[in-house]
């Protein structure tokens, strides 16, 4: 039980940092997937093409084997980063893919003719998928959203094994400390529920607030 | 008659897979016309109509608006769409956005107007339609025949030279037809260019300059609706008519 009254310092790094690792990576991974769900659906097939490619080399990549490519494989070209930044890098760029195709499904709850409408009345692309196909298409994403942020944060735990200071990371010094394993464990897990927890809220927040009324 | 033409089609094919469409289609519309196209389901008369604003590319063949052939998906597609108007069997107002909201939107995103102007013209546009009271209602707590009014005023806020009707009565209960019909003949009679395809026989006699008769992707009667309800050229309109005429 002490374990923490002890070592409060130590959690509370480890739960910022993976606060900071959760919250860079979302924005990162929400702005990117809109991007790139707005390509898989645009008129332009090289913008299409790049989008699939986008989704089906990150959604088929596993998360460690990504870590390593950026961590180990950018710095070879030149590009040395602090490793924090080379994480918020993997986890939102492999969690955009995912972002992508729960935005791309949203826009195909919106009926065609809402788009043709926009169209006939002269609304270019951006106008129609901006201001009639994405506002639409929001009230029905923010369930599959919520989940793939609250994956998000779990997955987060991969940046500990690559140095970057996050909660998962910091058993290995109370290990050292000589404090129970198991102790330990439960007060991260309490830390992971408290951030999951708390995305959950936000998302069931903004469903009861936008989502599809019935 | 010796109008401008403000639509042309000339040997338009399209093919569906390998249903073939649209038949070497070619057609006239002048300025200020009224065209009404008739024809059984799946002869190709909606592909027709929307293939004037692009909404569906053709294959081969040319359309023209005033006298400019339709430029490839993009800006300059998008400037000339603003230009004809249209309004769609499921009217597809903006399921989001207040009635007044869809009416101006356009005009504020692809006119370039400010809100005030755009809601002024728009709350003008509404009133012609007898709906200024539901301006601040959602699409959905309208009637089938109101939305489409509404359909029709925000397709009119743009100015547009010549308005596209894709069975506007289809999807309405029986009642409700007259009040969008009697906008429509309103329309006409201010000299709106109109190509309308339709089931509504009545408003092709009455407000139609020509009826086009199409079946199984070709255009086979193209004449005054007086003419082609009283002497049917083909079999095939004869048969049509018979059929819908009887009761």
């Amino acid at each position: 039980m002490n374990v923490l009254t002890d070592n409060f310092p130590l959690y509370a790094e480890g739960f910022l940092g993976t606060v900071e690792l959760t919250v860079f990576s979302s924005a990162l991974a929400l702005a990117l997937g809109l991007v790139m769900a707005s390509f898989r659906v645009a008129p332009v097939a090289p913008l299409r093409a790049f989008g699939t490619a986008w989704v089906m080399v990150l959604r088929n990549t596993p998360l460690t084997l990504l870590f390593f490519a950026v961590l180990l494989g950018l710095p070879r070209f030149g590009l040395v980063l602090p490793f924090q930044l080379f994480a918020v890098l993997a986890l939102g760029c492999y969690t955009s893919a995912f972002i992508c195709e729960a935005i791309r499904s949203g826009i195909n709850t919106v009926p065609t003719g809402q788009g043709e409408a926009a169209r006939s009345l002269g609304m270019t692309f951006g106008q129609t998928l901006g201001a009639i196909v994405l506002p639409q298409a929001f009230r029905s994403v923010i369930p599959p959203i919520g989940s793939t942020l609250i994956a998000l944060a779990k997955n987060s735990a991969i940046a500990g094994s690559f140095s970057v200071t996050e909660l998962l990371g910091t058993y290995k010094s109370l290990g050292e400390l000589g404090y129970s394993a198991i102790w330990s464990f439960v007060w991260i897990a309490v830390g992971y529920l408290v951030i999951t927890l708390a995305i959950s809220g936000i998302f069931n927040v903004l469903e009861s607030r936008y989502g599809v009324a019935r | 008659m010796a109008v401008e033409p403000l639509i042309e089609l000339r040997d338009v094919n399209k093919h569906y897979g390998p249903v073939h469409v649209l038949k070497d289609i070619s057609l006239t519309v002048g300025r200020g016309e009224v065209v009404v196209v008739i024809g059984p389901s799946g002869s190709g008369k909606s592909t027709l109509c929307r293939t004037i604003n692009r909404l569906e590319p053709v294959d081969s063949g040319t359309i023209t608006l005033a006298g400019r052939p339709l430029p490839e998906e993009g800006r300059e597609l998008a400037r000339l769409r603003a230009e004809v108007g249209m309004v769609f069997q499921s009217f597809n107002l903006f399921a989001h956005k207040t009635v007044l909201a869809n009416v101006s939107l356009a005009q504020i995103k692809v006119r370039g107007r400010g809100r005030e102007e755009a809601d002024r013209r728009s709350r003008e546009l509404l009133e012609r339609v007898g709906l200024l009271a539901h301006a601040e209602k959602y699409p959905a707590q309208l009637s089938g025949g109101q939305q489409q009014r509404v359909a029709i005023a925000r397709a009119l806020a743009m100015d547009p030279q010549a308005l596209l009707f894709d069975e506007p009565t289809s999807a309405l209960d029986p009642e409700m037809i007259n009040e969008v019909l009697e906008v429509m003949r309103q329309l006409a009679r201010d000299g709106m260019t109109m190509v309308v395809v339709t089931h509504e026989m009545g408003f092709a006699r009455s407000a139609a300059n020509r009826v086009v008769f199409m079946a199984d992707g070709r255009i086979v009667e193209d004449r005054s609706p007086e003419e082609f309800f009283t002497a049917p050229e083909s079999e095939r309109a004869r048969d049509f008519l018979s059929k819908i005429l009887k009761h």
